[in-house]
């Protein structure tokens, strides 16, 4: 469906029901939204406010085929391709963080062929994002200009009308499922976010159906007292999942810091074993635990509570 | 005195940056050389964040490991969206911009996608990320890395992120109206352009390196001045500013 036309997407949109309905649910009902073959919008950036309580829920649901996009992709992304439950990811970056250095599976897995990667530079894809929010087939940039990015992203050039200068444009990108963690949420899905809003608010109207994850599900009477602060509308939203630490072991701002022990011993196990140590990552934090609430125990209550105090210390 | 590449690369781009400029900072190097300018000679030099921060003080011991976490947002002014971060880019706001990468060629053009031709590569490496952007909008663009002869290669394997493309007119040619790279710093150099080629030349050279090992270790031509300056060493003061600021050495190996 991303590739499909601004038309088609608009038609999808007005197809389907925007109503201010109650739309609270559980992540396994929820993340019955997403078919085999779907490109999936993933929230947030890198490791912060990743959708970790759905994207688990889709890995046990054993969807197939997905496509997967994301500004800077973490090791989510590799997961995906390890449960063999991604066939492309479109990102500017894919990786786990700096320190980390290159990614051994993301390696393995397009270099062989089995995982395409389409890459865009940063902004080219928040435009293609935006272009999506914005209802119409592309926007103009001078980002990839020059380089080989453009011609290998299927991106096109134009003599701008008005001034005769050469321009890049980059096609709209309507996913079929944005999901998105946000701080909180009412029932009908209108939802707030603090700190970084990375691209959480382009991709909520962009795509043609979205799971919002809230950390807390609040009064509808309390988010009109702070309208605000709502970036994300109601009729953007078709299910709404109450999931305290649902980005967990990434960050949640100002709620939780990462887990960057636990990201660093993943990372190392994947250095010295490959696959097979995302695999038995697979069986041990979403195959194994039956529900978000045994994932967490995983991590263990102490654990929370101290990457819960480092981000207030931080917030000070 | 002794130091490490890494810290030696933070001060030499440090001495870069001008006071109440605006610069585009990555995680590591960059960051630890824009906090290092700001605690010298620069206190109002404004740092700009990828992952969308606009004036973050960082506070020492907790510097971030990537630019879109709470730590590197400390203190900020502004939490822009990523793409508006990055389209105030475009708009023309900021002064400086930071670039690394696997490859650099003569011309500053950048790759961080593909070791190998693209269709089948023998090594698939991160991407652009943010470069490409921060390349093609920024007023002057600074490399920093260390020197290599398999990264100072004569051709990139790919144009991740566009330098002076091929020529003086490279750029405008692409389309690319504005900004420029204009320093590119390693552990043993620092290098300019010449206006004329738009290729890498040397400037000078880092404390107690010859021009012989620079051009051992680059993988194209690179004239000279005839007398070649080397750079001051970095100060005792600086070293103690870095390593108060990473006491962990993250970053400064």
């Amino acid at each position: 469906m991303s590739d499909a036309s601004f038309v088609e997407a608009r038609r999808r949109l007005e197809a389907k029901d925007r109503s201010r309905r109650d739309k609270r649910m559980p992540v396994e009902r929820a993340a019955e939204l997403v078919r085999d073959g779907d490109h999936i919008a993933i929230g947030g950036c890198l490791y912060s406010r990743t959708p970790w309580v759905t994207l688990r829920e889709l890995l046990r649901q054993r969807r197939r085929d997905l496509t997967l996009s994301r500004n800077l992709l973490c090791y989510e992304g590799e997961l995906f391709m390890v449960a063999g439950a991604a066939r492309g990811i479109v990102t500017s970056w894919a990786g786990i963080g700096l320190p980390w250095g290159l990614s051994r599976i993301v390696r393995e897995f397009v270099e062989s062929g089995r995982v395409r990667f389409d890459e865009w530079s940063h902004l080219a894809l928040g435009l293609r994002y935006r272009a999506a929010a914005m209802g119409v087939p592309f926007l103009p940039t001078l980002s990839m200009l020059g380089s080989d990015l453009l011609a290998r992203a299927g991106a096109r050039t134009m003599t701008c009308p008005f001034t005769g200068e050469r321009l890049c444009l980059v096609p709209a990108l309507f996913p079929d499922v944005a999901l998105l963690h946000v701080h909180r949420a009412d029932p009908f899905g209108n939802a707030q976010i603090d700190g970084y809003p990375h691209m959480d608010a382009d991709l909520a109207v962009a795509a043609a159906a979205v799971i919002v994850s809230a950390e807390e599900i609040v009064d509808p009477e309390d988010l009109r007292r702070h309208a605000d602060r709502t970036i994300i509308p109601f009729f953007a939203v078709d299910a709404v999942v109450e999931a305290p630490y649902g980005a967990y072991p990434h960050e949640c701002y100002g709620l939780y810091e990462a887990d960057l022990a636990h990201i660093d011993a993943y990372a190392r196990g994947v250095a010295s074993g490959g696959a097979d140590a995302a695999r038995r990552h697979l069986d041990d934090y979403v195959y194994g635990p039956e529900t978000f609430e045994a994932y967490l125990e995983r991590f263990g209550v102490g654990r929370l509570l101290e990457r819960r105090r480092a981000a207030q210390e931080l917030s000070r | 005195m002794t130091y490490t590449a890494s810290e030696l690369l933070a001060v030499s781009a440090a001495r870069l940056l001008e006071d109440r400029k605006i610069v585009f900072a990555g995680v590591g190097t960059p960051l630890l050389a824009s906090v290092l300018a700001q605690t010298t000679h620069a206190p109002n030099l404004t740092i700009v964040l990828e992952g969308g921060v606009i004036g973050p003080e960082m506070a020492p011991g907790r510097l971030p490991i990537s630019t879109n976490e709470m730590r590197a947002a400390r203190r900020g002014v502004l939490l822009p969206s990523i793409t508006q971060i990055f389209l105030y880019a475009q708009r023309g706001f900021y002064d400086y911009g930071f670039l690394g990468g696997a490859q650099v060629d003569p011309y500053g053009n950048v790759n961080t996608s593909f070791i190998g031709p693209p269709e089948r590569p023998r090594v698939r490496l991160p991407g652009s990320g943010g470069a490409c952007d921060i390349i093609s909008h920024c007023r002057e663009i600074l490399i920093v890395t260390t020197h290599e002869r398999r990264r100072f290669v004569e051709r990139v394997d790919f144009v991740t992120s566009p330098g002076h493309v091929d020529g003086p007119d490279g750029r405008r040619r692409a389309g690319l109206l504005f900004g420029r790279v204009t320093k590119v710093v390693t552990n043993l150099a620092l290098m300019g352009f010449d206006p004329a080629t738009a290729r890498m030349r040397l400037e000078a050279l880092q404390p107690g390196v010859r021009l012989e090992e620079v051009r051992e270790h680059t993988g194209f031509e690179l004239p000279a001045p005839a007398d070649v300056p080397h750079l001051p060493p970095p100060a005792e003061r600086e070293l103690a500013i870095l390593r108060t600021l990473d006491p962990e050495r993250t970053f400064l190996g």
